[in-house]
C-alpha cells in the first residue's frame, strides 16, 4: 500500500470511483478505500434508473448534466455501461398532484429539459401494457431521455480506466480512522496501513455518518432499506421506466427482458437491517398487476435489499465542511446515487482541482441544515 | 492453449472461459464475479453455477473464498407467478 495521497476517497461505489477516475484524469494522486467489495452497497443494489424529473432546481440540473455525460460515458471509459434513454413515464392521479407536477414541468423545461404532459390516452402510447382505469391516472408527465444504464457496469467502468489513469483502489480495505492537525486532514488509518494525505472524500453510503463522527462531525443522514426485485425474461414490451410518486412505485423492462421494480413496503422503518419481507413481495405484486394485469403470469425470480442514504430533504450533501478542511462530503444521495453521479463527480472534482464551486454545491453543502428552512425534495419512490 | 467452453452458468450462458477470463482482468471477489458476469442472477439463483466459480476462483488465486462471502438467498428462492404472490392473506 502506497503511504501518501493527494486525495483518499472512501468508498467504491458509483460515485467513490467516479470521483477516483475524473481526479485520475486530471494527473491527481488517488487511492480509494471500499471496506468491501466495488458496488457492494447503494450502487450494486439499486433500481438502475436516470431520471432528470424533479421539484427541486438543484436536483434536476444536476441530472440534466449528468445524463450529458451519460450519454458519451461508454466510449469515453471504453466500456459499455448499456445506456438505454427509453424515459420516464410518472403517472399523475389526482388534480391537486397535476397542478404540482405542472410547476415542476415548467421549472425542468426553464433548465432546458424536453419533458411532455400527456392526457389519459396517452399513457398507453408509451407503455401499451399499463390499465389506466385501474392506475388511477388522470395524466402523467414523460421525459424522452430519463432511461437507465447498468450500475456495477458503470461502477466497474469508472473503477478500471480510473486505475488506468494512476488511481489506487484496495477493496476490502477498512478506513478505521482519520487524523486532524489543526482542523484539517493530515492521515487516514486503514486495516492495511496508514496513508498521508490531505483531502479525504467521504463516499461511504450509509456508513458516511460512521466516517464523519471520526472528524468529530454529525451528519443528519438516516438509513432507510429498500427492497426491490426482479421477474424473468420476457418480449421486450416498453423502453419507459414507470414511477407514481403516490403509489411509491417504479418499475422497467431492461434490455435482456426482466423486469425490475420496486415500491416502500407499508410500515418502513430506519435502520440497518437487510432481511427481505414477504410483505413486499405482496405488496408490490398486488400494485405491478394492478398498473399492469397481463403481468400477473409473469414470474418473480428474486428480491433483495439496498439501503436509501436519506438527508433531511431527500438531497445529496457534497462539499466542504466548514470545520474540517479537506473533509470532501459526497453522499446522502437519499436514493439517487447512481443518476446523479457523472455530474456530482464532475463538480467535486473542480472543487478539489481548482478550487473551483458552483450554486449546485453551495446550495446542497452540510451548513444548509443549520436552523434555515430547508427546501425538500417531493419526487421521491421506491 | 484449448479454449474451454464448458458451460458454467446456464441462465446465463457464461462459459469458463468467460470465467477465467473475468479472474485475470481482476474481478477476483465472487460478488464481483457475480455482478461483472450476472452469474447467480437467473432463476436457478446461483445453485448450479456458484460452487463452480468458487472452485475455479479458488485455483485461479489459491486463496479460499470464505462461505460468508456467498450470496444471500434472495426470495421467492424458486420462480413464483406475481398472480400468486398479489393473492392470498397480508405477510408482516
Amino acid at each position: 500500500m502506497k503511504n501518501k495521497a493527494d486525495v483518499v476517497v472512501i468508498g467504491g461505489g458509483v460515485n467513490g470511483c467516479g470521483l477516483a477516475y475524473t481526479l485520475a484524469k486530471r494527473g491527481i494522486n488517488v487511492a480509494v478505500f471500499e471496506r468491501d467489495y466495488l458496488s457492494s452497497g447503494a450502487t450494486g443494489a439499486c433500481g438502475a434508473g436516470i431520471r432528470q424529473q424533479w421539484s427541486t432546481h438543484e436536483n434536476t440540473k444536476l441530472a440534466i448534466d449528468s445524463v450529458k455525460i451519460f450519454e458519451k460515458l461508454s466510449r469515453e471509459l471504453g466500456e459499455d455501461i448499456d445506456l438505454r434513454q427509453g424515459g420516464y413515464l410518472i403517472a399523475v392521479h389526482n388534480k391537486e398532484d397535476m397542478r404540482q407536477s405542472e410547476k415542476n414541468v415548467e421549472m425542468q423545461r426553464s433548465l432546458g429539459l424536453k419533458v411532455d404532459i400527456l392526457k389519459p390516452e396517452q399513457i398507453t402510447d408509451i407503455v401499451p401494457i399499463l390499465d389506466v382505469k385501474a392506475m388511477n391516472a388522470i395524466g402523467a408527465t414523460f421525459c424522452p431521455t430519463d432511461g437507465h444504464a447498468n450500475p456495477f457496469k458503470t461502477n466497474f467502468a469508472y473503477a478500471n480506466a480510473a486505475k488506468q489513469h494512476g488511481a489506487n483502489i484496495y477493496t476490502h480495505t477498512e478506513v478505521t480512522g482519520i487524523k486532524t492537525k489543526n482542523n484539517a486532514i493530515s492521515e487516514v488509518k486503514t486495516e492495511k496501513g496508514k496513508i498521508k494525505t490531505n483531502i479525504v472524500v467521504n463516499a461511504a453510503g450509509v456508513w458516511s455518518k460512521d466516517i464523519a463522527n471520526m472528524v468529530g462531525v454529525n451528519l443528519p443522514n438516516i438509513p432507510f432499506r429498500k427492497e426491490i426485485m426482479v421477474t424473468e425474461r420476457f418480449k421486450p414490451m416498453f423502453e419507459a421506466m414507470v414511477i407514481s410518486l403516490r403509489d411509491g412505485i417504479y418499475f422497467s423492462q431492461q434490455r435482456e427482458g426482466q423486469i425490475v421494480g420496486g415500491l416502500p413496503i407499508p410500515e418502513e422503518r430506519s435502520g440497518f437491517k437487510t432481511m427481505p419481507t414477504i410483505a413486499f413481495m405482496q405488496h408490490m405484486a398486488r400494485t405491478l398487476t394492478r398498473y399492469a394485469p397481463v403481468l400477473k403470469h409473469l414470474n418473480m425470480l428474486r428480491h433483495w435489499t439496498g439501503f436509501y442514504d436519506v438527508t433531511p430533504d431527500a438531497r445529496p450533501i457534497l462539499g466542504e465542511i466548514k470545520q474540517v478542511k479537506g473533509f470532501i462530503q459526497c453522499h446522502g444521495f437519499s436514493g439517487h446515487g447512481f443518476m446523479l453521479s457523472p455530474m456530482v463527480t464532475k463538480l467535486l472534482c473542480d472543487l478539489i482541482v481548482e478550487g473551483k464551486t458552483s450554486e449546485v454545491l453551495e446550495n446542497l453543502n452540510l451548513e444548509r441544515f443549520k436552523g434555515k428552512k430547508i427546501k425538500r425534495e417531493i419526487s421521491v419512490v421506491g | 492453449m484449448r479454449k474451454n467452453k464448458a458451460i458454467i452458468c446456464r441462465c446465463e450462458d457464461i462459459t469458463e472461459e468467460d470465467v477465467i477470463k473475468a479472474i485475470d482482468e481482476g474481478y477476483t471477489d465472487l460478488e464481483e464475479l457475480r455482478k461483472k458476469l450476472r452469474i447467480g442472477m437467473g432463476p436457478c439463483q446461483g445453485r448450479v453455477c456458484i460452487q463452480i466459480v468458487m472452485k475455479i476462483l479458488e485455483k485461479k488465486t489459491g486463496e479460499k473464498v470464505p462461505k460468508a462471502s456467498l450470496s444471500k438467498s434472495r426470495p421467492p428462492i424458486i420462480p413464483v407467478s406475481l398472480g400468486t404472490l398479489a393473492s392470498g392473506k397480508n405477510e408482516k
